[in-house]
């Protein structure tokens, strides 16, 4: 489903090498996760990912198709397709709860009836109807994310990407988050998932992926927290 | 776009424009600035319009007559200085309508009127207003009249005076000094508009900047450009809607002060040209606040949507 062909990134104004002949194929259905220290190049994946950011070298291969060819037309579909999660959230501080999640469908050209009808059922999956209508800040971290994770979710996407969603959260939170994405990705989304926390990987037992100085240096498929010490 | 599109993006304009009330009215107290600025300048326009005007109606050629002059002789003249083609209108005063209008004139002035009593009689002559079709034409005019072959013998005899080289230079000077004070007063006034349209532009610029984090994270759910700037198009629009209106409903105690106490200076009743240019004038207000809005929220989003 996702194939990151020999994809370098160097960061021109620093030189950093941020990302050094990274090669991973995911296939649809799995859980991975990217573990490693800050500055290990798991943001940069992720940002890749996203066209948030172009790599230096190499390409991207969403369902075989380079991302980086994509035109601005494409690129907002192909959006509309992954569900992203955030360490700090990045939700819209102006629209409530439900609009929040409305947002995600009316950008993808979803009409009113099925707005109505399917936000509710996704805030009820993360616990979040009762807050329907307040605003983000009147939320505590795990709702903010749980939240995050709804409207995430709410277009049905094929994949979904988390990068630290735990990193702002207290463990029961955390747990919270990872329950559901676990069962995201039961229904059959792809998720992949960068984290610090051991003890979320640990409880996974799934595909990880470490990551040092930019480049891969274990791919384990049913992998616990394994990384050097720095 | 579709018309669900655009429901959405209004709907959702308007949702931004409510809930940051702050910046909202921080953007709308600077936009008012900017339109009184442009609603003096209509003002003062006005004011030039009809002082100029004014003045220009005050020049005309009064040709006076010797006392007693024949009154067949003198509308004979009238009728060829009518013939004259830069001449718009003449109009004959007789030496007693111009002895009326003389007590009219002076009828608070008793030291005056008990001069005109001791002479008996009437001291005045008669007279002949002359207006042209252009200011410009008086000069023709009064050079016609002046003119031995244009004017029958028997009119030229009974010109007393024809006085329009005196008024000319100090009506000409008048013009020269209010059309200067006014020119120099929209200068400023466009200086004034100006900055405050730099002001305006970086104020709402500022707003969204604020906003382009939110800017990046409707990209990332992929939303495409018009669900991105829609809305803040929209809170342009909105902020030059309502600038506009809250000029207008300034405009209306200032004119009204400026009508109950500048009227005689300026030579015009501000609050009066104001009610009855109401409408034009809060459609000129409404197109610039629109303008204006519209285009630094466009300029604004264009910036953080490139990113």
């Amino acid at each position: 489903m996702i194939q990151f062909v020999n994809v370098s990134k160097v960061y021109p104004d620093t030189d950093v090498e941020a990302l050094h002949n990274v090669d991973i194929t995911i296939e649809e259905g799995e859980f991975v996760s990217f573990i490693g220290h800050s500055g290990a190049g798991k943001s940069t994946l992720v940002k890749m990912l996203l066209r948030e950011d172009r790599p230096s070298e190499g390409s991207i291969l969403y369902k075989g198709e380079d991302i980086n060819d994509f035109s601005h037309k494409e690129m907002n579909l192909y959006r509309q397709n992954i569900g992203v999660v955030f360490q700090d959230f990045r939700l819209l501080s102006n629209k409530t709860v439900f609009e929040n999640v409305a947002f995600a469908m009316e950008v993808a050209g979803k009409p009113d009836e099925i707005i109505a009808e399917d936000v509710p059922y996704v805030l009820e999956l993360v616990d979040l109807v009762d807050k329907a209508n307040n605003f983000p800040h009147q939320l505590s971290g795990g709702e903010k994310q749980r939240l995050a994770i709804a409207r995430a979710i709410i277009n049905d996407p094929k994949l979904l990407v988390a990068d630290e969603p735990t990193g702002n959260l207290d463990p029961a939170s955390t747990y919270e988050v990872v329950d559901i994405l676990k069962k995201i990705n039961k229904l059959g989304t792809t998720v992949i998932l960068t984290t610090h926390n051991t003890g979320v990987v640990d409880a996974l037992k799934k595909r990880v992926i470490t990551l040092e100085k930019g480049s891969i240096v274990r791919d384990d498929p049913h992998g616990s927290y394994i990384i050097s010490k720095k | 776009m579709t018309f669900i599109d655009l429901k959405r993006i209004i709907k959702s304009g308007f949702q931004n424009f409510t809930r940051n009330s702050f910046v909202s009215l921080s953007s709308i107290l600077i936009m008012v600035v900017t339109l009184s600025v442009a609603g003096l300048l209509l003002l003062s326009r006005a004011v030039l319009t009809t002082t100029v005007e004014t003045l220009e109606n005050k020049v005309d050629i009064t040709v006076f007559f010797d006392l007693g002059a024949n009154e067949n002789v003198i509308l004979d003249l009238k009728q060829e200085v009518d013939a004259i083609p830069e001449v718009a209108s003449s109009e004959y005063v007789s030496a007693t309508e111009a002895l009326i209008n003389f007590r009219e004139r002076h009828q608070d002035d008793e030291l005056t009127l008990q001069a005109l009593d001791e002479l008996g009689g009437n001291p005045l002559g008669a007279m002949l207003n002359i207006k042209a079709k252009n200011p410009e034409d008086y000069g023709i005019i009064a050079e016609t009249l002046g003119d031995q072959g244009a004017l029958s013998q028997s009119s030229l005899q009974v010109i007393n005076k024809i006085n329009y080289y005196q008024n000319e230079q100090v009506i000409n000077r008048l013009v020269a000094i209010t059309t200067g004070a006014q020119t120099l007063g929209t200068v400023l006034l466009i200086i004034l508009g100006t900055i405050s349209v730099v002001i305006t532009l970086n104020t709402i610029r500022l707003t969204i900047y604020s906003a382009r984090q939110e800017i990046g994270v409707m990209r990332l759910v992929g939303a495409g450009t018009k669900y991105v700037r829609g809305p803040f198009i929209i809170e342009g629009v909105l902020y030059g809607l309502v600038s506009s209106v809250v000029t207008m409903v300034l405009f209306f105690p200032i004119t009204l002060w400026l009508g109950e106490k500048m009227s005689m200076f300026l030579g015009i009743n501000l609050h009066t040209y104001y009610l009855s240019n109401f409408f034009q004038f809060f459609i000129i207000l409404l197109i610039v606040g629109i303008i204006l809005g519209t285009v630094s929220s466009a300029i604004a989003v264009r910036r953080y949507l490139n990113h």
